[in-house]
């Protein structure tokens, strides 16, 4: 810069300057680049993007009460909750209304299902008033006639419940998912024999790092071996890496189960072999051990490739001139070769990190009660329970402690020192 | 002639074209041999009669409820008919996923002229749903531990007699049946198990009679798990569907016998997805019709051990189409069998599932 002389602009052979030429170009490159892009872009914008968002905004979406409720909603904002009395009539005559057209619709079970999750009866309480509501007397009065469909129309848990989720938009489903609920008295954790989910979380963490580290511990020695064997025995030996990485991940659960059960072939050595009595067979299955035995064993494939292909481009000669240079076997190893692979460690472990916390098949089968997942009970709610709600809300939070954790990954083991090869 | 040839030779073509045009009829099940004794009972012979339907079966009734909802929200509904259990069939009618069927038109009525209705009975709990069998979550138990010393378990109670039959057990990893179990045998009246179910102390009892047996319980969540479990001897006595155990007994003969003691009795049975065009409706409905008759519902049985919905079919229960035994003696509803059972209470649990589900899972990661 130093060079050129102030106020002399360097220009191009038609006089504009070099600088507006060059980023003009650049821009063209980039638009062409871009078009290039444009198909997948948009394919994963629609098919990927667009339903992840569509889902997580399910979280926090809750227009149902208001849609099937309109007028009792309205008139449930007059209502003081801290009065200790149940709404007035003008609030059951609007519920009536309501509810009338919410039957000919058949809309009111719906938001029975969904309140349920909050209060358990809802579901039955407003299946109940739809088929008593046909035989109300439209001239009133209302609370009466709903006190004798149901005597919880006169709680105040329900008329609490029904304003408390009246919003279109709830932070309900993330507190459930924080194992936390809204009360009178403001936000409060659950009662301890409510809470699950923060456990499920913490224990998805660190089983995924146990699962990462017991593979890097298994791995690296394979990658090694592989990269630097001769060519014909690292081929057999590529097989049969690769070998369970191709069968079905159920049959290489299944596999563990015979393996692992009590009365399985492993028990049954150690038996065999006096090292264990028959009373005591070890429990390997249906608990964390399992859990973390199956899981390391499926996804090491996924630990040895990356590793192995950054292992090959480490040169051998880099080892042999440190030992020239009066190294040891192990400095040799630990001060040349070892951080030149680290590359692959990094690929590897954030593979079959983000792979295993979000796994679920494997847990759900041989986890037991202490080895399953939290994505086991976002399974559950998705296709069982159907609160797709809280679904999503625990769906974000395993999004967002994902992202979290590859960002202090980032900052610490830097995502450029990652390489697959 | 050549003329004449052609002419021939395009009809033959259009007729073939028309005959191929085969419409096509998605039913969904749960897969397996439950599956299969419904190919055998009901698609085969009504397709045999209507060649131009062309059957399809999806394997996908344990996640119907959340792929039934998809799709509805996704606008297009590709099945016609779909096989679920009782309480889910009560779910989909609730959320409007599921048609409302009315028995006097859409279901014929028994052969001596007793409308379907009363043919049903108590067993058509939803507006929507036509039940096809009764099934029993009941016990099984090894006939050949040592440990017992030739004693052998007769009442649901001795699954919690860790003393008399030591060993170890196989539950469901859900709150459903266990929870009933756990407070009749904490010696909870028949008739009160809900009732107490309902209040905090009465779950806290029925959590603590768990307890007991927690160390020793191996948890399923798929129905082959407690056969294969059992097989295995894994566990001495496990829970899981009365038509497994048979499977297990009879087919494989396995040293099983069935605990038929407190078994719970659930329906499994068709609903028809809300929202289907007229002429797809008109075909499935009827289907439905003759696949929920009395002679197809007592065919039924006679490819697996579960017990026909309809009280009339139950004298024409058979024998079994492989192992020629009576199926009688091993449907849930024999008399025999079901001298004490336990009625499922389907609308408390459609209310208490989600917050006793919570609280259940809280309790088996603690």
């Amino acid at each position: 810069m130093s060079d050129t002389t102030a106020g002399e602009v360097l220009t191009t052979k038609d006089g504009q300057p070099l600088k507006v030429a060059l980023a003009k170009a650049l821009r063209r490159e980039k638009l062409r680049s871009l078009a290039l892009i444009a198909p997948l872009l948009i394919f994963v914008l629609l098919t990927f993007v667009a339903p992840i968002v569509d889902m997580l905004f399910r979280s926090v979406e809750n227009s149902i009460v208001e849609e099937t409720l309109p007028r009792t909603v309205v008139a449930l904002r007059e209502w003081d909750a801290d009065s200790g009395q149940v709404p007035d009539e003008a609030v059951y005559a609007a519920l009536y209304a309501d509810l009338a057209v919410a039957v000919e619709e058949k809309t009111h079970t719906r938001l029975g299902s969904r309140l349920n999750y909050e209060e358990g009866g809802m579901s039955s309480l407003f299946r109940k008033t739809g088929r008593r509501i046909k035989r109300m007397d439209e001239a009133g009065p209302f609370k009466e006639q709903f006190l004798e469909a149901d005597r919880k129309w006169g709680e105040l848990a329900t008329w609490n419940v029904l304003r408390q989720f009246s919003p279109r938009f709830t932070d309900g489903y993330f507190l459930s998912a924080f194992d936390a609920q809204r009360t009178a008295d403001g936000i409060e954790m659950k009662p301890d024999n409510e809470r699950i989910y923060m456990l499920l979380f913490g224990r998805t963490l660190f089983l995924s790092i146990v699962i990462t580290v017991s593979c890097l511990v298994l791995g690296y020695p394979i990658a090694f071996l592989l990269a630097s064997l001769p060519l014909r025995s690292s081929n057999l030996l590529m097989i049969l890496v690769l070998l369970p990485f191709w069968t079905s991940l159920l049959v290489r659960t299944s596999a563990w189960k015979v393996l692992l059960q009590q009365q399985g072939v492993i028990n049954d050595f150690l038996v065999w072999i006096g090292l264990i009595s028959d009373a005591n067979r070890l429990v390997m299955i249906n608990n964390q051990t399992g859990t973390i035995i199956a899981m390391t064993h499926i996804l090491l494939p996924f630990m040895i490739l990356p590793l192995y292909s950054v292992m090959k481009t480490i040169s051998p000669t880099y080892v042999r001139a440190a030992k020239s240079l009066g190294a040891n076997d192990w400095t040799a190893f630990w001060r040349v070769y070892f951080p030149q692979s680290v590359p692959g460690i990094g690929a590897g472990a954030v593979l079959v990190f983000i792979l295993s916390i979000g796994y679920y098949i494997t847990p759900e089968l041989v986890g037991g009660t202490s080895g399953i997942f939290i994505s086991n009970r976002i399974a559950y709610h998705i296709s069982s329970s159907l609160n797709w709600g809280l679904a999503a809300a625990l769906g974000t939070l395993l999004l967002v402690a994902v992202m979290v954790l590859f960002t202090v990954y980032d900052k610490i083991v830097g995502i450029d020192n990652v390489k697959l090869g | 002639m050549k003329l004449k040839t052609v002419i021939l030779a395009g009809t033959a073509l259009a007729y073939a074209g028309g005959a191929a045009v085969a419409e096509d009829m998605t039913l969904v099940s749960w897969g397996g041999a439950y599956q299969a004794s419904q190919k055998a009972a009901y698609a085969d012979p009504y397709v045999a009669d209507h060649p131009d339907i062309n059957v399809i079966w999806d394997e996908s009734s344990n996640e119907a409820v959340a792929k039934l909802r998809a799709m509805n929200e996704a606008g297009n509904v590709t099945w016609d008919l779909v096989d679920v259990v009782a309480s889910d069939a009560i779910r989909l009618c609730d959320e409007g996923l599921a048609l409302e069927i009315d028995p006097a038109t859409d279901l014929a009525d028994a052969p001596d002229g007793t409308s379907a209705a009363d043919d049903f009975g108590d067993l058509l709990v939803s507006e929507c749903f036509i039940p096809q069998i009764v099934y029993s979550t009941t016990f099984g138990y090894r006939s050949d531990i040592d440990d017992w010393g030739g004693k052998e378990p007769d009442d649901i109670c001795d699954v919690f007699d860790l003393e008399t039959f030591p060993g170890k057990r196989s539950l469901e990893k859900r709150p459903i049946n266990n929870m009933e179990w756990a407070l009749l045998c904490d010696g909870v009246p028949k008739d009160e198990v809900y009732s107490v179910l309902e209040t905090d102390e009465g779950l806290e009892r029925a959590f603590k009679k768990l307890d007991t047996i927690k160390d020793n319980v191996v948890w399923w969540s798929a129905g082959a798990e407690t056969p294969q479990l059992l097989a295995d001897k894994e566990v001495v006595i496990g829970s899981t569907y009365n038509g497994r155990l048979f499977s297990l007994i009879e087919e494989q003969k396995q040293p099983v016998k069935m605990l038929w003691d407190a078994q719970v009795f659930d329906l499994d049975g068709w609903i028809i997805p809300a929202g289907l065009p007229e002429d797809r409706l008109a075909r499935v409905k009827d289907f439905v019709k003759f696949a929920t008759d009395t002679q197809r519902l007592a065919d039924q049985a006679k490819y697996i051990s579960y017990g026909p919905a309809r009280k009339s079919s139950a004298p024409l229960v058979g024998k079994h189409a492989d192992l020629g035994i009576d199926m009688a003696p091993h449907m849930p509803t024999d008399p025999e069998n079901a001298k004490n059972t336990f009625l499922y209470n389907y609308e408390w649990w459609a209310d208490y599932r989600d917050d006793i589900d919570a609280k259940f899972q809280a309790w088996l990661s603690q």
